[in-house]
Order: C-alpha cells, then structure tokens, then sequence
C-alpha cells in the first residue's frame, strides 16, 4: 500500500473570474479527496488556492512575493476535514499568478520529501488560466517556464492542469489566454505534465482523475507477426468498468457499547446430501459435474486438467482486413492497448508502423491472443491503429475482443424497405429526422465535444460518494436528488434544446404517435406468437397493420364480433378449436349484434345485413348442434320485431326461408318440421 | 472469457451484472419443439449442388439431418431444459402414440418422446442415416386409390407430442423440413380438395392451441420450391409475403445451410425499451442480445461417492457474536473511521435514474466514436408497433438519416443495474447471397466514463527526445506486409471456440463413457503455410530489415540485458537450491513430517525443483510429495 502512495498538491484558482465555478471544484475536489480516503488512505493531499485577499506561504515568509497565495492544507495524509475544507472554498477576490502557485506546490513537495518519492509526487492545477503572469526579473516568461518545468522533472513531479475555456470562461482577454496556454504547453513538452482543456461544468467534473489506479500489464512479450518476426510489446487495459463499491453485509447483533465490533456477516455454504439432508459434505468429497442435457458429468479438477484445452500463451497473428470487415458493435468487452516495450526503440518503430501503415490503409489485425500461462481458451480479437499526436507519445494498438461463431446469434429481421407504404416516413417526415440529427448536435464544429466520455463522471459513482460523505455526518440523511451539472448526463441539455426549438417542434408535428387500441394483454400474447412464427418463416414478413381492418381480422384470432365483418368474425370465432367456450361466446355475440343491427336499423337499411348474420347463426347452430339456442332467439327477435312494428323484417325473414332449426336437421331440436314451417306462416296473416 | 475463472465462483455475486436478470427473463420462457422431417423417396434423390471445389452432392434428406443434429448439440449445452421431439412422416415403418400410419417418432432409451435432449439421443441421431432404411424405411405416405394422408397424421402425431405444457408459458414450434412442394399432387378430384381441407383444419386446429408451424423447405436449382402451390395456406402466408419466403433459388449448399440454421432460432425479446426522442415523443423498441459469449454451463457440485447432486445452504453468521443472522438488508462500507450503513433500498435509489428508458440527449459524427469506448458487447434494436403506432415509421427516418448522415446517436440508459450511456449506431441490412447477413436495426453500445478510461498510453511518454514516428519508408514496408497477409473474406463467425469445442467434446465422451476424447480441431492458429510462402516471407523480412536493421538477433538483445527483477529471481533461485540441500527431504517425506515444515521452507525445494510455489501449505505438500513420486 504504501509503496504507491502518492503526494498530490491541489493548485485551486480562486479569484473572481472563477467564481462561477467554483461549486463544480468544490465537488470535484471533494470527491477526489472522499475516494483516497477509501481505496488509497495513505495517500497525502495539499491544497493551494490563489486568486485569495490574503498571502499565506513558506516562500513569502522566506524570500518575499508570492502574493495572494495561500496554503489552505499543508501536505499530509488523507483526512476528513480536507474535504470539508474543499467544501468550502473561499471565493477570492483579486487574480491570481499561476505560476506563482505552482512554484508554492512544488516548494512543499521538495521540503516534503526531497529526492524521494520520484514519480508519485502530483500537481493538479485547476485555473481558467485568464490572469497575465508577472513578469520574471530576470529573462522572460517562456525561459522562466522553461527553468521550473526542467525542476519537475529532476524531481520527479508529474503536473495535470485543467483549463477551464469556453463558456466556463466569458469576456476573457483573448490574448493574454493564448500566451499563459503558450507557457503551459512548455510545461506539457518539457516535463511529463497533462494539460487538459475543458469547456462545460461535467467536463470539469470528468476531466480530473479522482482515483488513481496504476496499470498493470496483461500481458509482456512478443506479438508474433511470423515465427520469424516479433516484436516486444506491452499490453494494458485501456478501458475497465469502475465498478460500484462492493459493500459488505451489516450485522447489528454486537453490543452498541463494543468499539471493536467488526459488525460484519460472515456467509458460510455448506453443501448438503439430497438423501440425507443433515449431512454435510466436506470439500474433499465434492466433485463438480458440468450438466450435459438432463445427465450430470461429473469430473475431478485432475481428470479435467488432463483433458482441457491447453493453449499455448502468445499473441499471434492470423491476419490483415479491410476494416470494414469487422462492425463497431462485434467488439466483445473492455479494450486492451498494446504499447512497444519500454525504452525499445526497435519495437516502438515497428507499431508505429504498422499503425501507420494500417490507418492509411484502411486495414485491421486480427489477433489470436492467450495472455496467461494455463489460460483455458483463446481470445480472437481485432487491433485497430490509434496514431498519437503528440511527440512524445507513441503510437499504439487498440485491442477489441471478436465473438466466436457460438456467441452470435443470427435472428432474421424484416427488412424495413418491405414494410407497406403507410409505415415508410415520407419525404417531409425523413426531412424531420435528418434535421433533428443534424441539429441536435453534440460536438458543434469549433467547440468542445459535449459528453465526450473521457471527460464524463458517472453520475451514479458521483452520487454514491457524495452520499457517503454526507452520511458520515449525518447517518439519516436521505439520498441526495441528482444535482444539476450531473443531471446533464442524464437529460437532454436544455439549452441545446433551446436553441433548436423549431426543428424539435417540426419533429414533432411531422410523426403521428397513436397508442395501439389493439394493445390488450390477451391480444398481445397472440399477436407475439403471431409474429414471432411469422418471422421465422419469412425474412420480410410484413406485421399486420391497423390500416386494413378488414384484413387484419382474418390474419389476428378474433375474440369478439366487430361491426365490419360479423359473419367471418363468427365463423372465425366458431372455427377456433383452443377452447369449447368459443361457440357459446360466438353464438352470445352474435345474438346480440342481430339485435342492435335490429334495433339500430333505420328504414330497414340493417336488414339484409342482419338477415346474413341471422343465417349464419342459424348454420353454426346446426353444425354446433346447439338448435335450442337459436330457436329461442329467434322467437324473442320475433316478438321483439312485432313489438316494435318492424314488420318488414320479418317478411324477409319468410322470403329467406329462415326458420325453427327442426328436428331433421339437429337431433336435439324439439321443434317439429311441421312447426318449423307454421312459425313463418304465422307471420303472414299479421302483414 | 476466462472459462477457469468464472465457473470456479458459482456464487459471484451478480448484483453488479447488468446481464445476469437479463438472461434470467430470457431463460424464462421454454421451448418444445418437433422436428418433423418428410422421409419419402424424394428427399433421398434429390440433391443439392456442393460448393464450386468440393462436388459429392448431398441429398436433402442429408441436409435435414446434419442441420438437426448440429442444432441438437447446440440446444443441449444452451437450452438443454428445452425439449424436442424427432418425427420422420412418410414412412415405411410407424411409431406413435396415436398408432397412425407412416409417421416415425425417433427416439432412444430412458427418454419420452417429447423430452430434453440426452448425449444419447445425439449420438444415435447421428448414425441414423446408417440405419435409416432397414429400421424406418421410406416410403411416399400419400397415393392414390387409398385415403392415408401421411402429412396429415404427421401434423396430428406433433401436436400430441406437443399436448404438455400450457402455450402461456412454452413456445411450441413445429418445424417442418421438406422438398414436396405439392404433397397431394398425385391425388384427383374431389378427394383431392378433400384431403387438402383436413389437412388444412389439422394445422389450424394445430395452430389455435398455440402451436406454430413453420416450414423449412428444400429446394433444388432446376425444381424451385413452390410454396404458394399448398404450404403457404398451410403456416398462413399472406400473397405479398410468399415473395420474401423462399430464398432466392439456385443457392449452393452451404447458403441453404445456413438459411436453415438462422430460421431455426427462436428469436427472443430481452426487453422492452421505451426510447424517448424528445418531449412528447417516445417510441416503443425491443431489444435482442445478438451478441453475447457463450460459457461452459455453470457447475454443480456432486458427492464424489454416489454422484448426487449437492445442495448448498447458505447461513449468515455475525462475526462478532457468532450468531446465526437473517439476510441482512443492511449493508456498510468502512469511510473515515466509521462504518456508514446503508439500506438496501437507498443504495436501489442511488442507482436510479428514469428506470428502464432510453433517453435521447444527442448526435456526433461516428468518427467521435473511438475504438477504446467499449465495455460490453453490445444490443441490438429494433422498433415495434405493438404498442405505439408509428414506432416502426420515426425508427426508419431516423435510421436513415443517422446513416446518410454518417452520425450517431448518444443516449442515456437508465437501467436498473448500471444506468450508463450508450451510443446508438445505426445498421443498414446486409444481404449476401439471399441471406440477411446483418439485420437493419440500430446496435446500442455501452460508453465507458472518464474513470473507467485510464490513460495508459501518456505513462509510456517518459523519454523526451526519443524518435517514435516510423519513417515513411518503414511504413510502406509494413503496408506491403499487410497486402501479403490479408484475410479477404474474414468474418467474426468463422471461428468456433476452441475452448468449448474441447469442453463439449469432453463432456460429450463422458456422458457416453467413451474412452476417446475426439480431436478438436483449434481453427484460431495461423495459416503456418500461408506466413511460409515466398512472397509473404520477403515482406516480412523487409519489414524487418527496415525496422530493425540488418543481422538483428533478437536473442541478442533479451541476454543483453537482463531485467531487474529477473536477476533477483536468479538470485533467489540460487539461495533456495543452497537451503534446499540442508533437508533430507526424502526423510521428510516418508515420516510425513514435511507439514511441520515452514512455509518458507517448502518453497526452497519447489523453487529449487521449478515448481509452482503457489498455493496453500497443503498443496505445497502434495506437490511436492508429487515431484517425489510419493
């Protein structure tokens, strides 16, 4: 632990211009402070803040200058009230000498620790860098620059600035900003320091790296071109997901008296016998069983060591493409980088060439990699150039795990050209859309790209720390709600979507969106199961649409009798076998829209449709045998039709020759064939 | 993907996989499945042309099988809970429950017909082609002068088979491999249409319980597939979707197999997503895993002594009174000298965000999407109506403007486990020789943030003034070494896991106690040959020449200079065979004293020896005891 301590000295522009910001310093200082005190504890901070009314330094004291500079927290180990100090930081009120304040940083450093601690002793400057720096008194500003960046690297101190620009810096004096950016370039070619250039407050948030993890390498030895061609190379983690803190089990048993509580459940498995569920098995009786279909085979680590894939460790290479042969969403997990072995230069060359090479080309590598002795399987993965700018950094490899043939699974999807034309956008409405992408744009030539991920917090990490600091001094406080610059990850931008009101508006008068009234639990399950076979079948299967109703009801299974097409509703209903219920529901169903149509009829325009239903009814009974059904129907819709006088409805009852379903056509009808007929001779007396 | 890693943790906890409640929800839903394959005469003597530089001609009947059996295999290590049945119809022979003619349920011991499949089942299925003619036979079902109407028993014999479970919570699937494109061509008249009605009623009957017919038709170049002839009728294909059925003709075997293949998936819903595009705005998308590694199934721990499988009990105990505890709901995390307590249910709500959508918050040109932002594979998107109508129409505008604009669209996801951003590429459909090689849609791609970026590459800037640009001639040698070693058609499927291969292929000789391990072949080596040829050995020894200069030995240089920390293994190498000779280890050893030994004392003789030194004291033991041969 303590053999990768770090010493870090916080340089914080206070004065006026920053004042803005200062709350977004507050937290990311804060947090940086909060996550050494948990994973790195014996790290020690400083903080320095310039800009202040007062002076308050070693070096004023001693030799004089140094004005409004101030030593907020001399260097020691990671200690609450740190945080609490960064919480509040004051605000200045005149400008402040960055230079000065580095020279402060680096003095208590070397009276720190002198030659020792080469490598992790850290500056991190944070100034919007507006303020002319005072004019040296001997030689100018660039040899002055020049001088104390040649100190940092004697004595091994590393220095991060972050500069804030842009819309975190209004009405600045352009050219004061281009000399002190001039000055700070020499820090970053002279001596090994980052400058980093943010524009918006969740960069700020972003941009300073509050856990210092040190890279371990994956992997160290050769990338085998040929047998014959190898070059040294180095592989690192490029991305690793920072997980959420894994906390742990809290028990409340301890006495609240007892100070050395650990307070900490223990979780003990026991593995157990299914015939004897009171005995316990011990390891050494355990053999693990790999399930293969419903058997179990078991088999010993020995057995399995014998007889597992042994790949031999190595990177090797299958390969060259066109990098259009492998598509950006292939890549499998977290990124490698692979950088030439250090200090060679033989090997440094060689990527970079081939780097080079493979950009102008448009090519891709693809690798073969086992990383570790004993390793069970191979990688497959594809190495993509990433060409430095900067001189003094090599060029590299990214290197993205590839799927194998049995992690993809190849499901079919319709094509969308093969929807009909009433889905496909129309030219108005792709106008829309390609308005909108192009409008609501995140990285606006000329200006700072906006959520660029290096330079993006995870605001779940953010609130979680914040949460821990904050419950530290009062253990009941409820979670925070998310503060406003984190609240930019996570929502759209306001103001971006200030600025393209009319297109967002266009966007949305052009689409229609309509809650699909289809969308019932029990239509859904069938309509799923509809598609879904229908996809298979077919590649461009087109999904039944609203805009054919008609259609639509002889393709979907039909659970009701719609006003459209009641006859094929019926019949449908009547032909579904999935349930006996069916026949009872159609005939109920259909009774009842006889009857509205009845009822509903105007001058008798229902007639001939009600007469269809009426002798599809009749049919269905008959086939169904359910002839008592129909022969009450049909005797309440004649009273019913006489009650209301609609006379010609049942004359044309007689002319279609609907009548009593008789006994020689069902079995179980108790109405006679003689009666049968009389039911419509009874009628025509009445007309 | 390491294999060793994972399965030795069963209990890793999978509060922090954002995947593991996915594949739960994916695992939920079983699948049954009847392969019902048409055995008559015609799928013995038709064929399908081989590819251009391997000429044996395969019969359908061929094809069929190898695609069922290669499924098989596949269900049996990822779906083994689901079950299946293999049917043959127009058959000599019959087997079923319902006694009918010329229906074949294949099938072996311990195992009913619809059930998991077993490593039997496979390896039998394999050789059934050997014995297919004397057990099963062949014969066409469907002639006339009789009234046997063997498609129509065989639809019936699968939707018994398929009586179990209810269509809630099981897909059931039959799926219908044949090359008779009219099967009652033979017939005249009336009993004809006759027989084509109840066939018809059969499969619908089939398809109101819930159980979906899909066809696998097999086709020959000179004699198309016909389906709108019966079978369109049959599984309900509508008129203007019987163009899209039938691949393009005239493929060669491999596409066939491969069109087969891909329809015998059973695409599955991870989520449902609602995507909101701008205020007002928000539409209805599925996601689908398309990509996701496949692992060796979890182990189960046996009884060494009966083979039982074990159950584990997990009990909670409180370290500091030792008292057995329920599941606490509390967790803690050690901060400035205090433990600060959660509950579970504030840490749920720091993680969350707008649960489960996506959110719209922007577009970049894609270059601003780099190669080093990755985490996860990535999930695929595609739009539905189901719910909202007009989902599928603004899914396509967008799409289409995102790829003519060559722009991408970044997103937040609100997700319960990891609620992060993703960038949403949009993904034209690739067709390749009438298969859909990429499906059009939108892939969603998890976007590390800033701390999980770690920036290697500027600790490797430590030297000032050293050269690390090549010259341009060294590039152009690397270039002329890339056009020598160029993988033409390269493609991510091409490469099936070695691991598992192996891990299967194990498992599969144990569970039949075979004595043989098959050879895997390991397809990820180096084309050897490939690297040997003139042309590719000049450039790579040009390269090389450029790079590294003439008579480079690279021995040579690893001797030169030795690393620090190799010289201090020499170092301690030579101190532990010193110390080692003091013991007489062979003593040690036959009096079982070695355990009374220091640790650092056992690793003398295993340094001294080569040996691991990891480990705990017991396995230091044993393994030296190995090297003895005691």
């Amino acid at each position: 632990m303590a053999r990768n301590k770090e010493a870090l000295v916080l340089l914080l522009d206070v004065g006026p211009s920053m004042h803005s910001v200062i709350p977004e310093i507050e937290k990311v200082c804060s947090m940086l402070v909060e996550k050494k005190l948990i994973f790195t504890k014996y790290d020690e901070v400083g903080v320095v803040l310039f800009g202040t009314e007062d002076t308050d330094n070693e070096l004023t004291e001693e030799v004089g200058g140094y004005q409004h500079v101030v030593v907020l927290k001399n260097i020691k180990v990671v200690e609450g009230d740190i945080v609490e100090a960064l919480q509040q930081l004051p605000r200045g009120a005149t400008h402040g000498d960055f230079l000065d304040a580095i020279i402060v940083g680096m003095d208590m450093l070397i009276k720190k620790f002198g030659e020792t601690n080469k490598g992790k002793k850290r500056l991190c400057l944070i100034t919007n860098a507006q303020c002319p720096i005072k004019e040296p008194f001997e030689g100018t500003k660039e040899e002055q620059v020049t001088t104390i960046a040649k100190q940092m690297t004697v004595h091994g101190m590393r220095m991060e600035s972050i500069i804030l620009r842009g819309k975190l810096s209004q009405d600045a004096n352009k050219k004061i900003m281009d000399e002190n950016d001039q000055l700070l370039r020499i820090f970053s070619t002279e001596t090994s320091a980052r400058s980093t250039y943010v524009e918006n407050p969740v960069s700020l948030l972003g941009a300073l790296r509050t856990r210092n993890i040190t890279p371990s390498t994956i992997f160290k030895g050769d990338l085998e071109l040929s047998p014959k061609l190898k070059i040294k190379v180095l592989v690192y983690k490029k991305t690793a997901e920072e997980k959420f803190p894994t906390l742990k089990k809290f028990s409340d048993k301890a006495a609240s008296t007892d100070k050395f509580a650990t307070h900490e459940v223990k979780v003990d498995y026991e593995y157990k016998s299914s015939q004897e569920p009171d005995k316990v098995v011990p390891p050494d009786q355990r053999i693990k069983g790999y399930r293969y279909g419903p058997q179990i085979v078991p088999i010993s680590q020995a057995e399995w060591d014998a007889v597992k894939f042994k790949p031999e460790k190595g990177l090797k290479l299958l390969g060259f493409t066109d990098s259009s042969n492998v598509l950006r969403h292939q890549y499998m997990k977290d990124v490698n980088v692979f950088i030439a072995e250090t200090g060679n230069t033989k090997a440094t060359l060689a990527l970079s060439s081939l780097a080079r090479a493979m950009k102008e080309m448009n090519k891709v590598a693809i690798l073969r990699c086992v990383w570790r002795h004993g390793q069970a399987n191979v990688v497959i993965g594809v190495l993509t150039p990433n060409l430095s700018d900067k001189e003094n950094i090599p060029d590299s490899l990214y290197f993205n795990a590839l799927p194998f043939a049995e992690d993809v699974r190849e499901f079919q999807f319709p094509s969308f050209s093969n929807f009909p034309a009433p889905i496909q956008p129309n030219e108005q409405q792709l106008e829309a859309a390609a308005n909108l992408v192009k409008m609501l744009d995140l990285a606006p030539q000329g200006k700072e790209e906006v959520l660029l991920p290096d330079f993006t917090p995870n605001p779940v990490l953010e609130r979680f720390y914040r949460y821990l600091e904050l419950k530290s001094k009062h253990a009941d406080a409820a979670v925070p709600p998310l503060d406003d610059t984190l609240k930019k990850i996570t929502e759209p931008d306001d103001e971006l979507l200030q600025q393209n009101k009319s297109v967002i508006e266009n966007f949305r008068r052009s689409f229609e969106l309509k809650e699909n009234p289809r969308h019932k639990k029990s239509r859904r399950l069938l309509r799923e199961e509809r598609y879904g076979s229908g996809e298979e079948n077919s590649k461009g299967e087109i999904p039944a649409l609203a805009s054919n109703l008609i259609e639509d009801k002889s393709n979907v299974e039909v659970d009701n009798i719609g006003d459209l097409t009641p006859v094929q509703d019926f019949e449908a209903m009547f032909a579904r076998r999935d349930n006996p219920d069916w026949v009872v529901k159609a005939i109920d169903a259909m009774k009842n829209k006889i009857h509205d149509l009845i009822e509903d009829s105007h001058e008798g325009d229902n007639n001939s449709k009600a007469l269809e239903c009426l002798a599809a009814l009749r049919k269905g009974c008959i086939n169904e045998q359910e002839p008592k059904q129909f022969n009450s129907f049909l005797r309440d819709i004649w009273s019913f039709c006489q009650e209301k006088n609609l006379h010609d409805f049942c004359d044309s009852l007689s002319s279609k020759g609907i009548t009593l379903i008789p006994k020689s056509e069902a079995a179980d009808s108790e109405v006679t064939e003689d009666e049968a007929r009389s039911f419509l001779v009874k009628s025509q007396p009445k007309v | 993907m390491d294999f060793e890693h994972e399965s030795d943790d069963p209990f890793r906890d999978d509060e922090d996989d954002p995947d593991a409640h996915l594949s739960l929800e994916k695992e939920s839903t079983k699948e049954y499945v009847v392969y019902l394959v048409d055995a008559s005469p015609k799928m013995f003597t038709s064929t399908c042309p081989a590819s251009a530089d391997d000429q044996k001609e395969e019969s359908h009947f061929h094809i069929a099988l190898s695609c069922i059996s290669q499924s098989l295999k596949n269900q049996i290590i990822n779906r083994s809970y689901d079950e299946l049945a293999i049917c043959f119809f127009n058959t000599r022979e019959k087997r079923n429950i319902q006694e009918l003619s010329g229906v074949f349920v294949f099938n072996v011991p311990e195992r009913d017909y619809l059930d998991r499949p077993t490593a039997r089942l496979i390896k039998e299925f394999d050789r059934i082609e050997e014995s297919f003619a004397k057990d099963i036979g062949s014969q066409h079902g469907i002639v006339p002068g009789t009234r046997e109407n063997s498609l129509y028993n065989a639809i019936w014999v699968a939707q018994a088979l398929l009586r179990k479970g209810s269509a809630k919570t099981v897909d059931k699937r039959v799926l219908l491999f044949t090359n008779e494109d009219d099967p009652f061509g033979c017939i005249k008249g009336a009993i004809k249409s006759d027989m084509k009605r109840m066939t018809l009623q059969r499969a619908k009957d089939a398809q109101d319980l819930g159980i979906s017919i899909e066809l696998l038709p097999l086709s020959h170049p000179s004699d198309p597939f016909n389906v709108s002839q019966f079978y369109a009728e049959l599984i309900g294909l509508e008129e203007d979707e019987l163009a899209d059925f039938m691949p393009s003709s005239g493929n060669k075997l491999e596409d066939m197999k491969d069109q087969l293949r891909k329809r015998m998936f059973k695409k599955r819903i991870v989520k449902k997503l609602k995507f909101i595009i701008v205020d007002g705005i928000s539409i209805e998308l599925n996601s689908y895993a398309l990509i996701r590694p496949t692992v060796p199934g979890a182990i189960t721990w046996l009884d060494s002594v009966t083979n039982q499988p074990l159950k584990s009990e997990r009990t909670f105990i409180c370290a500091d009174t030792g008292a057995l505890v329920e599941e606490s709901t509390k967790r803690f995390h050690p901060y400035k000298n205090q433990n600060i307590v959660f509950s579970t249910k504030e840490l749920s709500e720091i993680k969350r965000f707008s649960t489960g959508h996506l959110h719209l918050l922007g577009f970049k040109p894609l270059s601003c999407l780099r190669d080093y932002y990755n985490l996860k594979p990535s999930t695929f998107l595609y739009p539905s109506d189901e719910a909202m109508d007009g989902s599928i129409c603004i899914f396509i505008a967008l799409h289409r403007s995102m790829i003519q604009l060559k722009r991408f669209a970044v997103a937040f996801y609100g997700g319960s486990s990891r609620p992060q951003l993703v960038a949403l590429i949009a993904q034209d459909e690739i067709i390749q020789s009438g298969g859909q090689i990429e499906p059009p849609g939108m892939h969603m791609i998890s976007l590390p943030y800033s701390d999980d970026i770690r920036l290697v590459e500027e600790r490797h800037s430590e030297k000032v003034g050293m050269v690390t640009r090549a010259s341009n001639d060294q590039i152009k040698k690397a270039a002329d070494v890339i056009k020598r070693i160029d993988l033409k058609d390269f493609s991510i499927c091409q490469f099936a896991n070695p691991g598992l291969q192996r891990h299967y292929a194990v498992l599969q000789a144990l569970a039949l106690e075979e004595d043989e391990i098959p050879e895997i072949k390991d397809e990820t080596l180096p084309d050897e040959e490939g690297l040997a040829r003139p042309g590719v050995v000049k450039a790579l020894e040009e390269f090389k020449t450029s790079v590294y200069g003439e008579n480079y030995d690279e021995e040579c240089e690893a001797n030169a200079k030795p690393s620090e920390a190799s010289k201090k293994r020499k170092a301690q190498a030579e101190v532990a065979t010193k110390e080692c000779e003091n013991y007489d280890w062979g003593e040690l050893a036959d009096t079982g004293k070695l355990k009374d030994l220091t640790v650092v004392e056992l690793k003398y003789y295993l340094t001294a020896h080569n040996l691991p030194v990891s480990g705990k004291k017991e396995a230091l033991v044993s393994r030296i005891l190995t090297h003895m041969k005691k």
